[in-house]
This record gives C-alpha cells, sequence and structure tokens, in this order.
C-alpha cells in the first residue's frame, strides 16, 4: 500500500516458506536498503548476481534477464514491480522482465505499491497531490494468481518512518514527508483494501463461472469511450477502464478521424497517439473510425454494430454560443443514443487551459509553415479584388451601383475556391471597403458610417466567411479522401503485388520494397528457420542492419511483441520491428529503419503500417506452407526412391556375392575330386561377378555423386573420336566377339564436354546395347554434327524399345519387362540422362526402321575451341 | 627358385589386398616388401632399395601423394600408385609428385604386371636411359636416328610437333603421362597450352598411324588423365 509497510520482508518471508516445501527460489532483484531484519531474510536464498550497466560515467546495477532465463528456477523474486530498469536494459520497467519471466513459465513473487497502479494513478494524485511517474498496467496486476495485501496502520506507518525503519532515498525527503500524512496513508490504505477485495471478488466470479454456478449475471455489457486529442482523454479512458473492470465488461476506445486531423499540430497528433497507447495498455480494443461532418452519427454506427451498451464522453467545454452556432456532439449524441447509456465525464479544467495554450502555439506552428505561401494567398486575394473593381469601373456606367456587389462577390468566391477561407475573408473585407470607396454613392469617399453600406459590407464578410468555409471543407475532404485513396492503393498495390509471386523469397523482395517506398524507411523481412531461430551470415544482413538489429528481431519473434526503435522495448534499436502473425503460426518478423524520423508515428499511417504486415504475414504463410507441402511431398518421393534403390540394390549385391563365396568356398574345400573344366567354371563366375559388383558399385557412386549435385562438369574440347575410342577401348573385352561399325565424319567438330563423363554415358549405352541384342548382330556407331550440336547415334539390332516407354527408360531403377533377366540396378542410362543434361544435352531413345533401339545423345556446341598455334614447316 | 626377378615394395594398409600383391607378385618370382606406413614404407625404401614400390593413397599417417613426393627426393624407384579413388584429380596429382603410374582398384593380375614390368624396364635402365634408336611396334616402325616414321613399310609423314609428341610417347612407352607433362614436352613451358592442343595432335597421330583410328591399339586415352603408349596387350 506504500513504501515501508514491510512488502519485501513479507515476500521474503514467503519465499522460505515456499523453499521449505521444496520449491526452487532464487532471488531475482530485492533491495535491503541495509536493514538487516531484512538482510537476514536475504540469507539462506539463493541470489542472482545483478548485471552492471555503463550508465552516464558511472555503472549502475541491474537485474540480469537473460541470467534469469538460463537459471530458469520455479520461482523468481522481483522487487519493485513498478521499477524503472537501468537504460540500456532490455526492457524500460521491470514489469515487462516480469512478464518475460512469466512467459518462460516462471513463477515470481513481486511487490508493488498502490499507487503505481495506471487506473489509480489520477486518484492519487488527487489525495496525495504527488503525481505518481512510475506505473504499472492493470492488466499486469491481473495476471497475478494471488494477491497479498501488506497492511498495517497508518500511525504504525508513521511510527516506523520517524524510528527510520522506512528508507528513504535523501532528495525524496521532503516529498515523502508530504506524502506521508496520515490522510494519504489512510486513503491509500483503503484503496489497496478495496483493490484486493474487488481481485477477491473477481477470482470468486471466475470460480463460479469455471464451476458453472448458475447466478443471475448482468447483461453483457461493452463500453465505448470517445476519445480526442486532448490531453483530458486520458481521464476518460481510466474511467473507462474501471467502469469495465467493474462491469467486467470488454470496452473499447475509438477515436473519429475527421478532415480536421489534417490541421492539427504534431504535438496533438502525439498526444493523440499517447492515448490510443494508453488504452490499449489497459486492455481495450482501439479503433479509429474515418468519419466526417458528423462525429455523432459514426459514434452512434460504431456503437451499434459493436452492441454498446454504454459511451463514455467527456464534457463539453465549448461556449454555449459556438454550441448552437456548430452543434454539440454531446447533445447529439444523447439524442440519437437509445437504448445505450451516455455516461458525461469532466475534464480537468488545468487541462484546458493548457489545451487552449497548446492548441495557439499548434496552430501558430502551422501557420509559420508555410508562410511565403500564405503570404502570397493574400496578394493573389488583393489581386482579385483589384481586378474586380477594374472591371467594376469598366462596366460602372451600364450597371446600377449593386450589381457592383455582385462583380466583388464573384471576386470573393473565386479566392475561397482557390486559396481558401482566411485569404476569402480579407478579400470579403477589402471588397467591402472598395466598393464603398469607388462605388457606393458617393463615390470616392468612404461612407462606412452609412448604416446601409455598413450592412452592405457585414453581408460581404459574412458571405466571403461562408464560402470560405465551405470551399475548405470541401478541399480539407477532397485532401483527405486522396489520402485514404493513396492509403488504399498502397494496400491494393501490395496485395496484388505478394499474389503475383509465388514464392517467398520473390514474396519477401515485393513486400520489402512496397513498405520501403510507403514508409520511407530501410526495412527487411527476417524469416526464422525450423527451429525458430533467425540465423543469417554476415553477407545475408540486409543493408541498414547489424548482427545487434538482429537479436531485436529475434527477440521480437520469440514474445511476438512489436521490439525495437519507438518501442518499450529495446528501445535503442536503430530500427522497429514487428512480429508478422499468420492465422496459424508466427511468420517472421519486419524490421523498418526510418530515414529521419519515422513516418508510422500518427495512427493512420500506424494502422496502414499493421495492414501491411498482416497482409504481408498471411501471404507469406500461404506459399511457406505452399513450399513446406512441396517440399514435404519432395522428401517422400525421395524417400520412396530411395527405398526403392536400397531393395534394388541389395538383391543386385547380394546376388554376385552369393556366386562368389560358393565359387570361393567350392574351391578352397576341393580335394581334388572337382575337374579341370568346373575349376575353370568356378573361377570365371568368381571373375565375373566381380566386374558386376564393381560395375554397380561405381554407378551407385556416380548416383549419389548426381544426386547429391556435387558433380562437376570440368568441361574441355574433345574429338568425338577419342571420347568413342577410349570407351571403346574400356569395353574391349565385353566386346571382344562383337562387331562393331563406327562411322565418325572427319570433320566432326571438337565439343565442349568433360571427357571422363562423357565417356561413362558411351560405356553405359553400349553395355546397355551389349545386353539387350544378340551376340551376333553388330553395334553400330554414328555421329554427325550440325551448328548448333553433335549427335551421336549408338544403335543395336535387339528388340527396341516398347512403344510408350521411351522417357521410362531413363528413369532410375527402370528394367523394361521384354528383356530376359537381366543384372545391374537400372541406373546406367538415368545416369546418361543426368551427365547430359548437366551438359546442357540431351538423350533419347527410339526404334530403328529396320530394327533395334537407337540411342541419340546431343552435345551442344557453344562457342569455339581456342585456335591451334600455326606450325613451323614440316620436316620429318 | 630361380633368381628374383627384383624386389617390390608394397605400401598400403589393407591386409587383403597386401595379401592378394604377396601371393602373386611372390608366384611371379618378385622379391616382397611390405610397409603398412609411411614411416614403415621410408624406412623400407632406404634400406632395400626396391625395385619397384607399389603404394595406395589412402595411409593411415600420410596422404600417399605426400609420400611419392617425400620419397622422389632421394629414391628413383619407379612409384606406381594403386588406389581406390576412381578420381582422376588424385591420378593427375599423383602422377605429378613424382609417380610413374597408377592403377585403379579392383585391377586384374594381367594388368598388374604389364604395368610392373614396363616400370622395370624404365627404371633398371636408369631414369636418364636415351631412347632406344629403333622402335617398333606392330607395324610401326620409329627410327629416330634419321627421324624417319613408317607404317607397314610406307613412310608416313609427320609434322614437327606430331613427332615430338609420338617421340615423347616411345620414350615412355607403357607408362601413362599426363596432360601437362605431355604439353610441356612438345610445347615447352608456353603459357597457354591449352589440353585440346595435345587432344588434335593425338587425333592426327591416331588417323595417320593407328588401322582404326576410332578404335585405337597403341595412342591409349586415360580419360580425364593423359595418353599411355600401349606396348603389349
Amino acid at each position: 500500500m506504500a513504501p515501508g509497510v514491510g512488502k519485501t520482508y513479507t515476500m521474503l518471508r514467503e519465499a522460505h516458506h515456499s523453499k521449505e516445501e521444496g520449491l526452487d527460489i532464487v532471488i531475482g532483484i530485492v533491495e535491503t536498503h541495509g536493514r538487516a531484519d531484512t538482510q537476514r531474510h536475504v540469507d539462506g536464498l539463493e541470489v542472482l548476481p545483478r548485471k552492471t550497466l555503463p550508465y552516464r560515467g558511472t555503472f549502475q546495477e541491474e537485474f540480469d534477464l537473460d541470467a534469469a532465463l538460463k537459471r530458469k528456477p520455479q520461482v523468481i523474486l522481483m522487487d519493485e514491480l513498478a521499477h524503472t530498469n537501468v537504460q540500456g536494459s532490455r526492457h524500460q520497467k521491470r514489469w515487462q522482465d516480469v512478464m518475460e519471466l512469466l512467459d518462460a513459465g516462471i513463477d515470481v513473487y513481486t511487490t508493488v505499491n498502490v499507487q503505481h497502479l495506471e487506473s489509480y494513478k489520477d486518484v492519487v494524485a488527487q489525495i496525495t497531490g504527488v503525481i505518481v511517474r512510475e506505473t504499472i498496467p492493470d492488466t499486469v496486476m491481473q495476471r497475478a494468481d494471488e494477491m497479498e495485501l501488506v497492511d498495517i496502520s497508518p500511525d504504525e506507518l508513521i511510527q516506523r518512518l520517524k524510528d527510520g525503519k522506512v528508507y528513504v532515498p535523501d532528495q525524496a525527503r521532503h516529498a515523502i514527508d508530504r506524502f506521508f500524512r496520515k490522510g494519504n496513508l489512510m486513503a491509500l490504505r483503503e484503496m489497496s483494501l478495496r483493490r484486493t477485495a474487488e481481485l477477491v471478488d473477481a477470482d470468486m466470479r471466475r470460480y463460479m463461472e469455471t464451476e458453472r454456478i448458475q447466478k443471475t449475471w448482468a447483461a453483457s455489457e461493452r463500453i465505448l469511450v470517445c476519445i480526442d486529442t486532448k490531453e483530458s482523454s486520458a481521464k476518460l479512458i481510466r474511467a473507462g477502464h474501471r467502469m469495465a473492470e467493474g462491469l467486467k465488461a470488454p470496452w473499447i476506445a475509438a477515436y473519429v478521424e475527421t478532415s480536421r486531423k489534417l490541421n492539427y499540430s504534431e504535438a496533438r497528433r502525439e498526444r493523440l497517439e499517447e492515448n490510443l497507447r494508453l488504452a490499449e495498455r489497459l486492455g481495450a480494443e482501439t479503433i479509429v473510425v474515418q468519419g466526417d461532418l458528423n462525429i455523432a452519427d459514426d459514434l452512434i454506427a460504431l456503437a451499434t454494430s459493436r452492441n454498446v451498451s454504454r459511451i463514455i464522453v467527456g464534457k463539453p467545454k465549448k461556449s454555449r454560443l459556438r454550441a448552437f452556432l456548430t452543434g454539440s456532439i454531446l447533445d447529439e449524441l444523447i439524442r440519437r443514443s437509445g437504448e445505450i447509456d451516455v455516461h458525461v465525464i469532466t475534464g480537468d479544467s488545468e487541462d484546458v487551459e493548457a489545451e487552449k495554450q497548446k492548441a495557439k502555439e499548434g496552430r501558430v506552428s502551422r501557420t509559420m509553415q508555410p508562410s511565403t505561401l500564405v503570404s502570397l494567398y493574400y496578394v493573389y486575394a488583393s489581386f482579385v479584388v483589384a481586378l474586380s473593381t477594374g472591371v467594376g469601373f469598366l462596366l460602372a456606367g451600364r450597371l446600377r451601383e449593386t450589381d457592383m456587389l455582385m462583380v466583388y462577390l464573384l471576386g470573393i468566391l473565386v479566392v475561397a475556391t482557390r486559396v481558401g477561407r482566411w485569404p476569402s475573408l480579407y478579400a470579403a473585407a477589402l471588397s467591402a471597403i472598395a466598393y464603398d470607396f469607388f462605388f457606393a454613392v458617393p463615390r470616392f469617399t468612404f461612407t462606412l458610417m452609412g448604416l446601409k453600406h455598413l450592412g452592405t459590407g457585414a453581408v460581404m464578410v459574412a458571405v466571403g466567411a461562408i464560402i470560405g468555409n465551405m470551399t475548405e471543407r470541401i478541399r480539407r475532404q477532397a485532401r483527405l479522401a486522396r489520402i485514404r485513396e493513396q492509403r488504399t492503393l498502397a494496400l491494393f498495390r501490395l496485395t496484388s503485388e505478394l499474389t503475383r509471386n509465388a514464392d517467398s523469397a520473390s514474396m519477401v523482395e515485393a513486400a520489402v520494397h512496397n513498405v520501403e517506398t510507403q514508409f520511407q524507411c530501410k526495412a527487411a523481412i527476417f524469416l526464422p528457420d525450423a527451429q525458430g531461430r533467425i540465423k543469417l551470415k554476415p553477407g545475408q544482413i540486409p543493408e541498414g542492419f547489424t548482427v545487434e538489429e538482429v537479436g531485436v528481431a529475434q527477440w521480437c519473434h520469440d514474445h511476438q511483441e512489436p521490439a525495437g526503435f519507438g518501442t518499450d522495448t529495446l528501445p535503442g534499436a536503430k530500427a522497429l520491428y514487428l512480429p508478422l502473425r499468420g492465422t496459424q503460426d508466427a511468420i517472421g518478423v519486419i524490421g523498418l529503419r526510418p530515414d529521419g524520423a519515422p513516418h508510422w508515428t500518427e495512427p493512420d499511417q500506424n494502422h496502414l503500417l499493421e495492414a501491411f504486415a498482416n497482409q504481408a504475414a498471411l501471404a507469406l504463410e500461404r506459399v511457406i506452407l505452399a513450399e513446406r507441402s512441396a517440399r514435404v511431398q519432395l522428401d517422400v518421393e525421395r524417400e520412396q526412391l530411395r527405398n526403392t534403390l536400397l531393395a534394388a540394390v541389395s538383391h543386385d549385391l547380394r546376388t554376385p556375392l552369393g556366386a562368389i563365396t560358393g565359387a570361393a568356398t567350392t574351391l578352397l574345400g576341393d580335394q581334388g575330386r572337382l575337374t579341370e573344366a568346373a575349376r575353370t567354371e568356378l573361377l570365371e563366375t568368381i571373375q565375373e561377378d566381380a566386374s558386376q559388383l564393381q560395375r554397380l558399385v561405381s554407378n551407385l557412386l556416380e548416383v549419389t555423386r548426381l544426386e547429391s549435385g556435387v558433380l562437376e562438369v570440368r568441361k574441355d574440347w574433345v574429338p568425338v573420336e577419342e571420347l568413342v575410342g577410349s570407351a571403346l577401348d574400356r569395353l574391349r573385352s565385353l566386346l571382344a566377339d562383337r562387331a562393331v561399325k563406327v562411322e565418325l565424319p572427319s570433320n566432326l567438330p571438337l565439343v565442349p564436354v568433360d571427357p571422363v563423363l562423357l565417356e561413362q554415358v558411351l560405356i553405359n549405352v553400349l553395355e546397355n546395347a551389349v545386353k539387350y541384342s544378340p551376340a551376333d548382330k553388330p553395334i553400330e556407331i554414328k555421329g554427325w554434327a550440325t551448328d548448333k550440336a553433335v549427335t551421336l547415334a549408338v544403335a543395336d539390332s535387339g528388340p527396341g524399345i516398347p512403344e510408350g516407354e521411351e522417357e521410362r527408360i531413363f528413369e532410375k531403377l527402370v528394367r523394361l519387362s521384354n528383356g530376359k533377366s537381366r543384372t545391374g540396378a537400372g541406373l546406367g542410362l538415368a545416369i546418361c540422362k543426368g551427365i547430359l543434361e548437366a551438359h546442357g544435352g540431351w538423350i533419347t531413345v527410339g526404334n530403328r526402321p529396320s530394327g533395334g533401339a537407337q540411342f541419340l545423345m546431343g552435345l551442344p556446341l557453344e562457342g569455339q575451341p581456342p585456335a591451334l598455334p600455326e606450325e613451323e614447316a614440316a620436316d620429318a | 627358385m630361380p633368381e628374383a626377378r627384383g624386389t617390390i615394395l608394397i605400401v598400403d594398409d589393407e591386409p587383403q589386398i597386401r595379401r592378394y600383391l604377396r601371393a602373386t607378385l611372390c608366384t611371379e618370382g618378385f622379391e616382397v616388401l611390405e610397409a603398412v606406413t609411411a614411416v614403415e614404407a621410408e624406412g623400407l625404401a632406404a634400406g632395400h632399395r626396391p625395385d619397384v614400390i607399389l603404394m595406395d593413397l589412402g595411409l593411415p599417417d600420410m596422404d600417399g601423394i605426400d609420400l611419392t613426393r617425400e620419397l622422389r627426393s632421394w629414391c628413383d624407384a619407379p612409384i606406381i600408385v594403386i588406389s581406390a579413388r576412381g578420381q582422376e584429380k588424385d591420378k593427375i596429382q599423383a602422377l605429378d609428385a613424382g609417380a610413374d603410374d597408377y592403377l585403379t582398384k579392383p585391377f586384374g593380375t594381367g594388368e598388374l604386371l604389364a604395368r610392373i614390368r614396363v616400370a622395370l624396364r624404365h627404371g633398371a635402365h636408369g631414369a636418364a636411359k636415351e631412347s632406344v634408336p629403333v622402335f617398333e611396334m606392330g607395324t610401326l616402325r620409329i627410327d629416330q636416328v634419321h627421324r624417319a616414321v613408317t607404317r607397314e613399310g610406307q613412310p608416313v609423314h609427320l609434322t614437327p610437333n606430331e613427332y615430338r609428341l609420338l617421340v615423347t610417347l616411345v620414350k615412355h612407352a607403357g607408362k601413362v603421362l599426363t596432360h601437362s607433362q605431355l604439353l610441356k614436352e612438345v610445347w615447352g613451358d608456353v603459357a597457354g597450352a591449352q589440353p585440346h592442343y595435345l587432344r588434335v595432335y593425338m587425333a592426327q597421330l591416331r588417323q595417320k598411324l593407328e588401322v582404326d583410328s576410332a578404335r585405337p591399339q597403341y595412342f591409349i586415352t586415360e580419360p580425364g588423365v593423359g595418353y599411355r603408349l600401349r606396348t603389349e596387350g
């Protein structure tokens, strides 16, 4: 309830109880202020070391959040919840540290004085005259599972203060003395008692709800608080919060944005933002309504659409006359509210004064800005009046004196439509004077005193004012419409660009680009990996961001809350980070680093930014999910292939191994019974099956190299004849009894290929031809060239390829069914295809009219080989 | 037992391969020394002066390529690299480091013995032996004294580069020569000499000297490594 009542002491005592019950409990931060009895309770508990931060040349100690998260006890003690952290800490406030601890699953014992509660700030200020700066949002208190009131009587507390048992910093001695008056203490005590009672009540109700205890409930309530740019709105917000708390009702804070807002000073806009933020902190839903002309209508529309039962508005401060002339929002609101209750609450009188002062400042600064332009407007207005006068002179003979007025009115109208209210008013006044002087009889004299002309002048000024006002309003509406249109357009552009991109990388790029142009900043989107870590190599860090900044993005992602520049968390960062939330998952983080002042602090821009982030998140989620499912599909396919491969390979490995083992053991166990022919046969079996194994293993290695993408193509200019020759040479034992016809024109160009890989292709194709054609039929190799490629043909006279299998034959593990039982895992041709594709070439198969299969291999020709150096004259 | 045909040092850490080589080579009448590590190999090479060294590239204590380089600094016995790695880069590295030839596992006994014969021929007569003045191979006759090449008795006209290439191959007949070794021999240390020069000249030699240039008998391509003049088999 107040300093010195013994909160820390109570908390420590509680901690000891918990420790005795076997809980893992540590002290995060506790200030003993050197009091022995408190210190005694600290002893025996584990105390987390504090972090030292440099601050204005000295070092300050602060609670070490990271150490606490790392230590991860069951319970942690955090004294003084409302404490403001030393600059450089992650969060501005200790309660934010506490929230993070709670989110990490650590229970927290903490202490707080009642006056630090946000919603009691005003009341405390009223009673004690002390404005409390360190406040905590009421929502924080709502997360407390249990609240224990530390209560002593005011007399006792004052006595303790006198005895020096209350720690008071020297510089605050005076203020404290004023604070510790009996009246104040009684009020604070009452407040804390009431607060605790409310909480107990709320607990009770929650209990009843969960236990389904029936009871008549008040009809569901919803509260709407109408706020504006005034400071007094904060009071409305707090009142709304208290009412919402009391009724256990959801509440909305709404601001109606009108065209007038365009003219607001920087200070007023900031205040509006502050108000909206305050409302959000206190748990309200904030809405900015786009409205104009009739604010009451907009508010009622909102209230009906959201089933609002109570509206809270501030007391109007307009004078009665002004209210009569311009209409009163409050009157209208009450008249149209129907079923809805309207609560009218006072704003502070001081506030009004300050408000006026600030409004004045705002206005001055506004008109100051485009001063040259403004003075030009007046020159223009003067010119138009002069022109009207000129026209008047020209028509003087033909027109009646009163018709002259029409000429001037026309002028005023022109000024009003072109340059606005004040110049048109000026033009009206000037016109009245000019008319009076030049045309009103007696001419060329001022007859202002004449009642008749005075009336004329007044009407003129009034007309000027009305037209000016009207055109001004129309212009503002047009401007607002333009701004809205731009906003809609920007969103539309983003959405359409996002939908145009099918992969996440280009989508990220599009989103970043859109955000950068819209908010004039450096933007980046950070996507975490499967473990939720945002990992970037030094080269990948986007321009304008650093490793430290990525850390902030990580925090933002972990906690799904905005962080960095302009927020309460890590405000020292250079950029603002917003979490990108999809419908199911956290997608990533968008970072915006402003060039100069940020362009998103105004509520409408802020909302636009949120809309951008939402759109981007949803679109990204869509493609990321699509990509993920495609990847999973691919993995499944790959897995299946791997399994088939494994099955085929293990079969093909075991068969020759079995034959070799069998033959070898027979030979070893021979005791002279085997005939010479049988011995030779067994030995041949061993040799053949061993070479078969070797082919299989090298094919497998080749496939692995192709699939893992480590295949390196080392191109060189090679004669086709050499490729064919070396392949035939390597197969010379296989081809020993086979006729091979080679027809290669002598003028075939060199081909840019990897000779080792191409030899492999030819070997595989030739082996295939040997395998699938009768031993007495020749194999033919031909080659021809076009401008773009050299084609090699390998033809056999076997049964050919069954129709429809021309593609499938190049797939892995495919052995066509028409052949007899053959060996090999069906990898050879798949390897050929892989190698040729790595060269930009191709391989196809077809049947020759004369019978047999013909493989065609295309080797693209690119560029020219460097010319050979000239040789000296032949001498041999 | 007749006098040993020579001493062969086997450097391999695989006992099965050592056993196979020992059995085969002993039967062929060679004296066999065995080393498992590079250190052992160096000791045996220094102590016994083997005529041929068969070396595996993957040794437990040192890379075979480094061992080759080290041995080359003081030992001129021909080194035949035996490696399970089928990768051309390793072969070229070993050859450029001073190895004389290579065999890729698995290999047949015939191939092994042929390589050993070539190595012994080149090693036994001293490294700096000038090549035989007249070299005959099938129907080919190369007379280096008169710089004359005949095929089936008919003179064959060769350009200077073709002739230099042929002579280089003849000098190292039976041995593999890497692209860079051949380029250096024929074109000297000309910067920018491209491997395809070699291929073009080799194709021309085949056209002129082989019966069927698409199925060469003598001028054998070692894909990705270089060329070899086959003198037998």
